[in-house]
């Protein structure tokens, strides 16, 4: 007898271990098939947290506004601060609702995603040259072609002639140029190959633009820190990092001059000023180098991007209203949080287009705001 | 497979009470033989699953990367220019970069961790000052990397670069030296800590006959202790290079991060894990994507390869 409850309580043990098995299997199944779910409704399931995800650049300011929007609209929204890249690779996953980007998306990223795309611009970012010269108190004035030639590497003295010309009553030392660049693939990088390549022609035959390129001079830092830092701790270096950044930790920044022959200093107003321009209607324009007579040159708009056709997965019309709804305040009451945060805000020709392309999404065929 | 049918009955007399006992016995010893089996088989598959694991990373990363080895070829191996924008893509200056800080810093660690073991294994082995230098040392290696990072980039890489002003290098601090310095002291746990207990495992024995010899202590230690832990010390120190191919936090803030080649050990450098982890996350053409993904998947193939080396030089050393 005590044989038979041995043999039962085997065929239990055994019964439950197939029975774990079994149900792990299950779950296993389950979860993935969930997670299938998950990807394509990107939320347009039970809860009402809209998702995006992309730059870093707008991290903070976008902190700032939706926690702001979420007190007025009970709106949650989940952002993650992934980078440019990773935003649109996420859209076009379509894990997210909305990416955040730098840059507007290039011929790669566009025959990479299944639908047509808008971009809203949502604010301006700048970039700035920031240098170590203790014994120069004076603001440095740099030309476009000097700039170029100096991240070429052939400028390499800051006592040279071309830089001297530019900088009349300025005491400049003989200390070698150390030039520091970002390591990382940013947007920054973005904004300031961009201005580069259309400046000089040598950068744009030899380098590029991107957010990663091969830089025929100087060292790389991780982040804005890590240029900072290299700028920071090197005698006679100079680098580029966010206007924001440079503010926050007074680094010293030199004027630049844009087109229109005017040396400008890197400020909001004159951020905001450069978008002050004809804006096209798919507002993809870079605001380097602008025409703008008082708009700091190495400027630039971040977008946010949304597929046009709102109507995909199990997506609602109210989901896509509420997130369209989102972006149009972003663009209008959201623009207060700016300068607080060193942002440029939007200037009204940005804003006007940002409205255009917002009425141009639809949902269903249908416009989504009337 | 032992099964149950297998435990004989032993019964001495045949009352009930001892065909009781003895099958209780035959029970419990069953249940011990079924516990070993389930003991056994259950290390088997966790040792599988290791087996698995670095499989299917090595398979992951060669299936990711099959775009840029059809688009580039093994040219990619030692193309030396690494151009996102024109779609180039060499890894030699990576491949280089990490290969000289490790092996840098696998030679300035070495006398470091030698000594660190053979003061800890054989001179004092126990007290208070001791113990505090085990823990000291332990402690180095529980040090997160991105904190060496922070260290290096605000207190060695002014040094260094003091100390470059002063041999009349060009002073930029950061570069490969100071990648290899801070990798030295990262990585001298792993060899000081087996090596201390290679040392200590040394038959005593031994060293009482070397010392009844008349052998003074450091020739005891030379021609005993050494020659008896060499397989050991050189596992630690092989421990301690993959540590180094590796890592990627530390190196990235101080190595300078320039895809040229560098011309001297002072000069800006990177490598394959730090290019890694700098461009992972704007790489936003698939070749670029992929091109980055073998780039891991050579670091694999690198730290296979110097393993493999290591474990046949330990062979020819404990074979002699």
């Amino acid at each position: 007898m005590k044989q038979n409850s041995f043999k039962i309580h085997r065929t239990l043990a055994a019964g439950a271990f197939f029975a774990i098995i079994s149900m792990s299997l299950v779950s296993c199944g389950g979860g993935g098939s969930s997670s299938g779910s998950d990807s394509t409704a990107a939320g347009g399931s039970t809860d009402n947290m809209l998702t995006g995800a992309g730059s870093s650049f707008d991290n903070p300011l976008f902190s700032k506004q939706f926690s702001e929007y979420d007190k007025v609209n009970n709106q949650k929204i989940n952002y993650q601060s992934v980078g440019s890249g990773a935003g649109i690779s996420q859209l076009t996953a379509k894990t997210v609702e909305f990416g955040a980007s730098d840059a507007p998306m290039n011929g790669k990223q566009d025959s990479a995603i299944s639908a047509p795309v808008v971009h809203i611009p949502v604010t301006e970012g700048a970039v700035v040259l920031s240098y170590n010269l203790p014994e120069v108190k004076d603001t440095l004035k740099i030309t476009p072609g000097v700039l170029a030639d100096i991240f070429l590497g052939t400028i390499t003295k800051w006592n040279d002639p071309k830089i001297a010309a530019d900088n009349k009553g300025v005491k400049l030392p003989a200390t070698a140029i150390t030039i520091a660049h970002r390591s990382d693939g940013s947007g920054t990088s973005n904004i300031f190959t961009t201005y580069l390549s259309k400046v000089s022609k040598d950068w744009n035959d030899k380098v590029g633009k991107g957010s990663s390129v091969n830089w025929p001079a100087g060292l790389g830092g991780k982040g804005n820190e890590g240029v900072a830092g290299l700028i920071k701790q090197t005698p006679g270096a100079i680098g580029y990092i966010e206007l924001a950044y440079a503010v926050q930790n007074n680094m010293a920044y030199a004027k630049i001059q844009n087109k229109a022959g005017n040396f400008i200093t890197p400020s909001i107003a004159s951020v905001t000023a450069a978008a002050n321009i004809q804006i096209p209607a798919d507002t993809k324009v870079s605001l380097t180098n602008t025409d703008a007579a008082d708009g700091y040159p190495i400027s630039s708009f971040s977008w946010i991007i949304i597929y046009k056709e709102q109507k995909y997965g199990d997506r609602t019309l109210d989901r896509a209203t509420r997130l369209v709804k989102l972006l149009q305040w972003m663009i209008h009451d959201g623009q207060q949080y700016s300068s607080a945060l060193t942002y440029a805000p939007l200037s009204p020709a940005a804003v006007s287009a940002g409205d255009a392309v917002l009425k141009s999404v639809t949902f269903d065929g249908k416009p989504i705001l009337q | 497979m032992i099964t149950r049918s297998d435990i004989p009955l032993r019964v001495i007399n045949s009352s009930p009470e001892a065909i009781a006992k003895a099958k209780a016995r035959a029970r419990r010893s069953f249940r011990q033989i079924r516990t070993e089996n389930v003991f056994r088989r259950s290390l088997m598959i966790m040792g599988l699953l290791m087996i698995i694991l670095v499989l299917g990373i090595c398979l992951t990363l060669a299936w990711q990367s099959r775009l840029s080895i059809s688009a580039l070829g093994p040219k990619y191996l030692w193309n030396k220019v690494w151009d996102p924008v024109q779609d180039i893509y060499g890894a030699w200056p990576f491949l280089l970069g990490t290969l000289l800080t490790s092996f840098l810093a696998l030679i300035i660690s070495i006398p470091f961790s030698i000594s660190v073991a053979i003061f800890l294994g054989e001179y004092h082995p126990k007290g208070w000052l001791p113990n505090f230098l085990k823990n000291a040392v332990e402690l180095i290696a529980a040090v997160p990397s991105v904190i060496y990072g922070f260290w290096g980039l605000a207190v060695l890489v002014p040094i260094v670069r003091s100390f470059e002003s002063s041999i009349g290098v060009v002073p930029v601090g950061v570069g490969i030296f100071s990648s290899s310095l801070i990798l030295a002291v990262m990585i001298i746990p792993y060899a000081a800590s087996l090596g201390r207990s290679m040392i200590s495992l040394v038959p005593s024995h031994l060293k009482e006959a070397a010392y009844g010899l008349g052998a003074t202590r450091w020739e005891v230690i030379r021609s005993v202790v050494l020659p008896y832990t060499k397989s050991g010390l050189f596992a630690g120190i092989l421990l301690s290079l993959g540590r180094a191919l590796g890592e990627t936090m530390a190196v990235t803030m101080v190595i300078g991060n320039t895809s040229a080649i560098p011309k001297s050990i002072f000069a800006p450098g990177n490598t394959m894990a730090s290019v890694i982890a700098n461009e992972f996350t704007e790489a936003d053409k698939p070749v670029y994507l992929s091109a980055l993904i073998e780039l891991g998947l050579v670091l694999f193939l690198v730290t296979i390869v110097i393993n493999l080396i290591g474990k046949r030089v330990i062979d020819r050393f404990t074979n002699e």
